[in-house]
């Protein structure tokens, strides 16, 4: 291997946790057979979320509390970016204020792309970050609209302080076709289960084990977590004991509170899996399509400390039980509510104005008056404070981590939003930045003046008619 | 001649202000209301018809108008084409002015300086919005601008003014059902004056309960916290005092003051606001009284119709004016200071509550109340004797506003 290690993880699934019994009860009728997958709750994407905005914040979570200026590299593996011609790993690293020399890849059409951008990531020098993020959507009444969650994950390489170093990678390359998405098809198409299991799990997989096993010269019995693909329970156990694995190796699925993610499925897993991990324990991670991607892990000595700061950022967003199925369907866009005339509001974004404030409107940045040292949101060539407005250039001044709080707010069921009430408000920064700014992933009853924020990158709104969306930083609170 | 100081760049100088320099001689509003059987040229043609028979000023006697409309596309179109077809003006100069919820009052403004400037001897200020045409409850969605529409949240109105119930809150330490009772007043007691008022819209009482009971729009704005949306025209005539007697006028109503400000950003992007008052408010305030060389408010104002877009938004503007206490608004409004028998009645047409918000006419129809009520001739709402009056606007949202504010009275 390249000598480059895992420095840091992070996954982030979104706060909503749709309850699957919501699911089965509203399509019972057309599906009883349902109900055996009606157990406990998948995550869903806020209306404002999508898989590029949640690779922003797996990849703030990974980063926080360091210098990004060394990654030279981001990778972002997904099967729904948000567009076919415009690269989301271009708008995140912009969002995440990386160097404009980063080279920025963006890698999908399978769900293993994740796996497979860490692969080409390992393969090069220097720090790099390697996000996958997918939101799939499901036809109403399919299996997959129960086994299917939102999600995101970031691995951050670099050579020194790896909390896990990369030990071997193995790969089967099969076109096993399991199932597929047409271009421009809105769902999945899957071929029957048992066959699926039969001859492609329990063939690809073990040879996939075996393989990287003998590469690294290692016994079943060394490996202290194996981490599978999202597969019922009952299989992966079943391939741990064939492999001579106790069943407490076998890292949980996460089926039960988020459902099957897609390209970052490994990565979320990886991240559970350390986070239970000790040093020197050997982690064994598995991406499964059209064959698959085996990566031996070794946790080292730096896990400890890693492992409080994981918890931590789990405590970021604490799931949300919702039991809203009709909003989880008009936020995926299979049910067209009628939200009134202002929903019909044109969001054509003028992009000549948008590249000469992207710096603000992807970066969050502020200016800071060079005479009086006001921070101040939009920067401006005058001072925004009334005793000061000197004209000059302003420093910048970054204002996504800064910590925020309510000034003003309100929730307003008269203007458009997916998500009615809209909450939005007067928002201040620590810095002392005033921002009129939607508020996100708040309930209700928790908004107060002097709410404390956390600012995250979301959809500013959604240009049906074009295609485009458009992306701004809001206001959620803070744990 | 009143004269009052502004320290600017070229050092100290002297304005002598428009007081008593312009007449207001003839004015004319229309019905407010739901007008699905006519055009906005036809709102224009209704107004003028009444001020210009008050006045007895044809048309053709105009120099110049100003002509306020805030939703253009959605009704009559740009420029100022609209009102010089409307009414078959003799190809006079007509400007189209637009300021937000200040329109009306810009308009009066335009004309009022070019008439006190000497420019012209006869100037219209007309004023009409078609809203119930734009098929929208509220106001239609406009757009703030290329840049700012790609980070500003997708506002409404009751929304943006809500938020300064919320900071009031909390600025001011008062409970929200306090607020939320006091909000109710100020739209109990309009909708109480608005019922005897023909012209208006809302021509009906509601009691308290209905109102802190109604659906909210937007927290903690309920449906009655909310003025209503409707068309409607007014204007104005205005010409210098004496030419005023050459027409015959021997009751003659003077503009005192006519005051504008408007925000430069620093409410919605510095620190030192806190989101509880409209700083442009008090501005405007302290200019036109001072301009009107009103000492205090409360002692000499006798009545005032402000922008009652929502219950808050008068409630506030009562402290902003000077009409009660920093934080004491709500316990002023609960006494019944503002009331139709109260120390200032306020709203006694009914306001925006009953009249709607057509934009552009409606900074004029509160001069018309006023002109009236100066001239007693406001009929079953006429208040004794009264001999100054306000009229205050305010546009956009508490954090970026323009904000007019006038005094007309009496000058025999």
């Amino acid at each position: 291997m390249s000598g480059l290690g895992i420095v840091d993880a992070a996954a982030y699934v979104p706060a909503m946790r749709l309850d699957r019994g919501a699911i089965f009860a509203a399509n019972s009728w057309a599906n009883p057979a349902l109900r055996g997958l009606a157990r406990g709750s998948r995550s869903i994407c806020n209306w404002d979320e999508d898989s590029l905005t949640m690779g922003v914040e797996a990849a703030r979570r990974c980063l926080a509390g360091r210098s990004p200026d060394g990654v030279r590299r981001l990778y972002f593996a997904s099967t729904t970016p948000p567009f076919a011609d415009r690269q989301s790993a271009t708008v995140i690293g912009e969002a995440l204020n990386l160097s404009g020399q980063l080279a920025a890849v963006d890698l999908g059409n399978s769900r293993n792309a994740g796996m497979q951008a860490l692969c080409e990531a390992l393969r090069g020098d220097g720090q790099a970050l390697v996000i996958a993020a997918d939101a799939r959507r499901a036809k109403p009444a399919s299996v997959q609209e129960l086994q299917y969650g939102h999600g995101s994950a970031a691995l951050l390489l670099g050579r020194e302080g790896a909390i896990a170093d990369v030990v071997a990678e193995y790969r089967l390359t099969r076109d096993f076709v399991d199932q597929f998405r047409g271009s421009g098809e809105d769902f999945d198409y899957r071929w029957e289960e048992r066959w699926i299991r039969d001859r492609g799990l329990r063939e690809i997989i073990p040879g996939l084990v075996q393989g990287i096993l003998k590469k690294a010269g290692t016994a079943p019995g060394d490996l202290a977590r194996l981490v599978l693909p999202a597969a019922p329970p009952r299989m992966t156990a079943a391939m741990a004991k064939a492999l001579g694995l106790p069943p407490e190796a076998v890292q949980d699925g996460r089926l039960g509170d988020v459902g099957d993610t897609g390209a970052p499925h490994p990565f979320l897993l990886m991240v559970d899996a350390l986070a239970e991990s000790r040093p020197g324990d050997l982690v064994l991670v598995i991406g499964f399509a059209q064959g698959g991607i085996a990566l031996l892990l070794k946790a080292t000595g730096n896990l400890p400390r890693w492992q409080k700061r994981n918890a931590r950022r789990l405590a970021l967003s604490p799931p949300r039980p919702e039991s809203a199925y009709t909003k989880y369907l008009s936020f995926s866009g299979l049910l067209p509510m009628d939200f009134g005339m202002r929903a019909e509001a044109d969001a054509k974004t003028q992009l000549s104005v948008f590249d000469r404030h992207r710096a603000e409107l992807t970066g969050f940045a502020g200016g800071r008056c060079p005479v009086c040292n006001t921070v101040q949101f939009p920067r401006s060539s005058r001072c925004v404070n009334p005793d000061c407005n000197a004209e000059g250039e302003q420093e910048v001044v970054l204002l996504a981590d800064e910590p925020g709080a309510v000034t003003s707010f309100t929730q307003d069921w008269l203007a458009y939003t997916p998500h009615p009430p809209l909450q939005y408000g007067l928002a201040s920064t620590e810095s002392g930045a005033r921002v009129l700014m939607e508020f996100t992933e708040c309930p209700l009853k928790q908004m107060q003046v002097g709410l404390r924020l956390r600012f995250v990158f979301r959809i500013h709104a959604i240009d049906s008619q074009r295609g485009y969306r458009r992306y701004f930083w809001k206001g959620a609170p803070a744990p | 001649m009143r004269q009052y100081g502004l320290d600017t760049a070229l050092g100290e100088r002297f304005m002598t202000g428009i007081c008593d320099k312009v007449a207001i001689v003839g004015m004319g509003c229309s019905r407010f209301g739901e007008r699905w059987e006519c055009d906005a040229e036809d709102l224009m043609l209704e107004a003028f018809r009444e001020a210009s028979a008050d006045a007895g000023v044809e048309a053709g006697d105009l120099d110049a108008a100003w002509f306020g409309c805030y939703f253009d596309d959605a009704s009559v179109g740009k420029s100022a084409l609209p009102l010089a077809n409307a009414l078959r003006l003799k190809n006079i100069p007509v400007t189209r002015v637009e300021n937000m919820c200040a329109t009306g009052t810009e308009a009066l403004r335009g004309a009022v300086y070019a008439v006190a400037a000497g420019a012209c001897d006869i100037a219209l200020a007309l004023g009409v919005e078609k809203l119930k045409d734009t098929g929208y409850g509220g106001l239609p969605v406009g757009t703030p601008g290329a840049f700012t529409e790609q980070w500003r949240p997708n506002t409404s109105s009751p929304g943006s003014f809500a938020q300064l119930a919320s900071a009031y809150r909390a600025e001011h330490r008062v409970k929200g059902e306090d607020l939320k009772r006091a909000m109710a007043h100020v739209s109990w007691k309009s909708h109480k004056n608005g019922a005897i008022n023909p012209k208006a819209h809302l021509r009906r009482a509601v009691d308290l309960d209905t109102i802190i009971g109604a659906p909210m729009v937007a927290e903690p704005l309920g449906l009655f916290d909310c003025c209503g949306v409707s068309d409607g025209a007014a204007c104005a005539i205005v010409t210098r005092p004496e030419i005023a007697r050459e027409l015959g006028k021997t009751e003659i109503v003077t503009v005192k003051a006519l005051q504008l400000a408007v925000s430069n950003g620093s409410e919605a992007g510095h620190g030192g606001w806190n989101g509880s008052y409209i700083h442009c408010g008090r501005l405007a305030g302290q200019r036109a009284l001072e301009e009107a060389g009103v000492r205090s408010a409360p002692d000499e104002i006798d009545l005032m119709e402000v922008h009652d877009c929502f219950s808050i938004t008068e409630l506030v503007t009562m402290e902003d004016l000077g009409f009660a206490e920093e934080g004491q608004g709500w316990r002023a409004v609960l006494d019944g200071a503002f009331d139709r028998d109260g120390a200032t009645p306020c709203q006694i047409d009914g306001g925006l509550k009953c009249f709607g918000h057509p934009i552009g006419a409606s900074g004029l129809r509160m001069a018309y109340e006023v002109y009236l009520q100066l001239l007693g001739r406001a009929g079953d709402r006429q208040l004794p004797s009264p001999t100054l009056g306000l009229t205050h606007n305010l546009g956009g949202e508490p954090a970026r506003c323009v904000v007019s504010v006038a005094v007309f009275g009496r000058n025999d």
